[in-house]
């Protein structure tokens, strides 16, 4: 796969607030994400962690604190890519949505026809060009929505709980492609509250509690010896309210 | 046309004035219709995408504008076209341009509103993937109204429905002059005030069929679209 210039690494947040007049989503968050292995934001759900995911993308502006990337302020998500929880397929067939995608990414008219092979290919959709994307499963739609970011070239790829409501075989497919391209060098940002899913996939862990981080830590780490009361509780499998 | 002749007696001897009326009938309504889709979707969307002071009322006021009485909107386009009107150096009354501005007056609120309501759902669904995959504003509008084109299918229908039924303003600035700008509908009015029904009815009868038509037609491409595309 083509690789962009890692422009857009580490993704920095600094005292990053997001707040309304009743509200507070995030509250202030200071993290660095750097290249490498998957970083997984996990917690009870109204957490905080799409907020942060989508305040990472670019979708929301923090009513206080800054966000950097690579070093800018308010860069444009050019190298960054997203994949919603419920992801909207746009009205066009399957190879329509793909196409739509590298057109809006500019690739050039030339590539786009081999391009989108590869990226059907890459995750399992071979054949399904010329399906209407609206009349997918959850699990297709799902994968369509990974090779439409996919198609962005993308150096982070953030992942808004990506397996939320699939059966197992649609999650171990959705799993496998995430592998898939955590190895070839895109970084990996994603949610999720299960955290089997977590253990699965995580590089580092971070658990994010009404809108605070409470720990950070390698998933190995995080998961057999947590250090703060609320993690304990989470790994044990226990409510955090 | 001739007296006391039946539409059906007619058509089937091929009368020539019958099928220049259904003719200019047909072109005057789809021409207006052109030209509202073309003033009206994209000023539909636009409403739709943007926040603006006073955005509420422009869409209540867009709202209102559906129901614009065609004899109200007939006797503004005949001031402003006559000879001592602003736009009277034109010299159109009285013409089938005249007829068609009248129409696209008609026209152009519903197709904008509609095309609003529909952009506006549109957007709700679609503006977090867009924005990611950083689509700039006019390729949003396009891309809105090219997915929301099954749905804007059939605003299309409702000003197409509007512009053939109507006779109020077409007969105030067309004068409703035989073999020039007498059209169906005009021409119902006047053989029904002859007392020529059976023209009239089979007249009627001609319109209907040409509405179902049509509607069929658009029916079959919306069915056609939705299989290929969802």
């Amino acid at each position: 796969m083509m690789r962009a210039m890692a422009t857009d690494l580490p993704i920095r947040f600094d005292g990053v607030t997001i707040a309304s007049r009743t509200v507070t989503l995030l509250d202030r968050v200071t993290l660095q994400i750097e290249a490498g292995a998957p970083t997984v934001f996990i917690g009870p759900n109204g957490s905080g962690k799409t907020t942060l995911l989508r305040t990472a993308m670019g979708l929301l502006v923090p009513t206080r604190g800054r966000i950097t990337c690579g070093g800018v302020e308010k860069s444009p998500p050019i190298h960054r890519a997203f994949v919603f929880q419920r992801p909207a397929m746009l009205r066009r067939t399957v190879a329509g949505n793909l196409r739509y995608a590298l057109r809006a990414a500019r690739i050039a008219p030339a590539g786009r026809e081999k391009r989108i092979e590869e990226l059907l290919a890459l995750v399992g959709l071979d054949g399904f060009e010329k399906r209407p994307a609206r009349r997918l499963s959850g699990g297709e739609q799902q994968r369509l929505a990974l090779a439409r970011a996919l198609a962005r070239d993308p150096v982070v790829l953030f992942l808004d709980e990506p397996t939320a409501s699939l059966d197992p075989a649609s999650t171990k497919a959705i799993e496998d492609v995430i592998r898939a391209i955590a190895a070839s060098g895109v970084k990996i940002v994603m949610s999720t509250h299960d955290l089997g899913e977590a253990r699965r996939l995580a590089g580092e862990i971070i658990l994010l509690h009404r809108g605070r981080i409470i720990e950070r830590a390698a998933a190995t780490e995080f998961l057999n010896s947590p250090k703060t009361e609320e993690a304990r509780r989470f790994v044990a499998g226990e409510l955090l309210v | 046309m001739h007296e006391n002749a039946s539409a059906l007696q007619l058509i089937r001897a091929g009368d020539p004035a019958l099928f220049a009326t259904v003719r200019l009938s047909l072109i005057v309504s789809l021409s207006a219709l052109a030209i509202s889709a073309a003033l009206g979707i994209p000023f539909g969307a636009s409403i739709a995408l943007t926040h603006f002071r006073g955005r509420e009322s422009v869409i209540v006021l867009l709202n209102a504008l559906m129901g614009l009485p065609p004899v109200v909107v007939g006797l503004a386009v005949y001031l402003l076209l006559s000879r001592s009107g602003l736009l009277g150096t034109l010299g159109i009354l009285f013409t089938p341009a005249a007829m068609v501005i009248a129409q696209t007056i008609l026209v152009t609120p519903i197709l904008a509103a509609l095309a609003r309501q529909t952009i506006e759902d549109l957007w709700a669904e679609y503006s977090d993937e867009l924005t990611a995959m950083n689509v700039g504003p006019l390729s949003r509008v396009t891309t809105l109204i090219w997915d929301g084109r099954f749905s804007l299918v059939v605003a299309l229908l409702a000003g197409f429905g509007r512009a053939a039924a109507e006779v109020g303003a077409i007969i105030i600035v067309g004068g409703n002059i035989n073999g020039f700008t007498r059209t169906m509908t005009t021409t119902i009015a006047l053989e029904t005030s002859k007392g020529d029904l059976a023209l009239a009815l089979g007249l009627g009868a001609v319109l209907i069929a040409i509405v179902i038509v049509i509607n069929g037609l658009a029916w079959l491409a919306r069915r056609v679209g939705e299989r290929i595309a969802g």
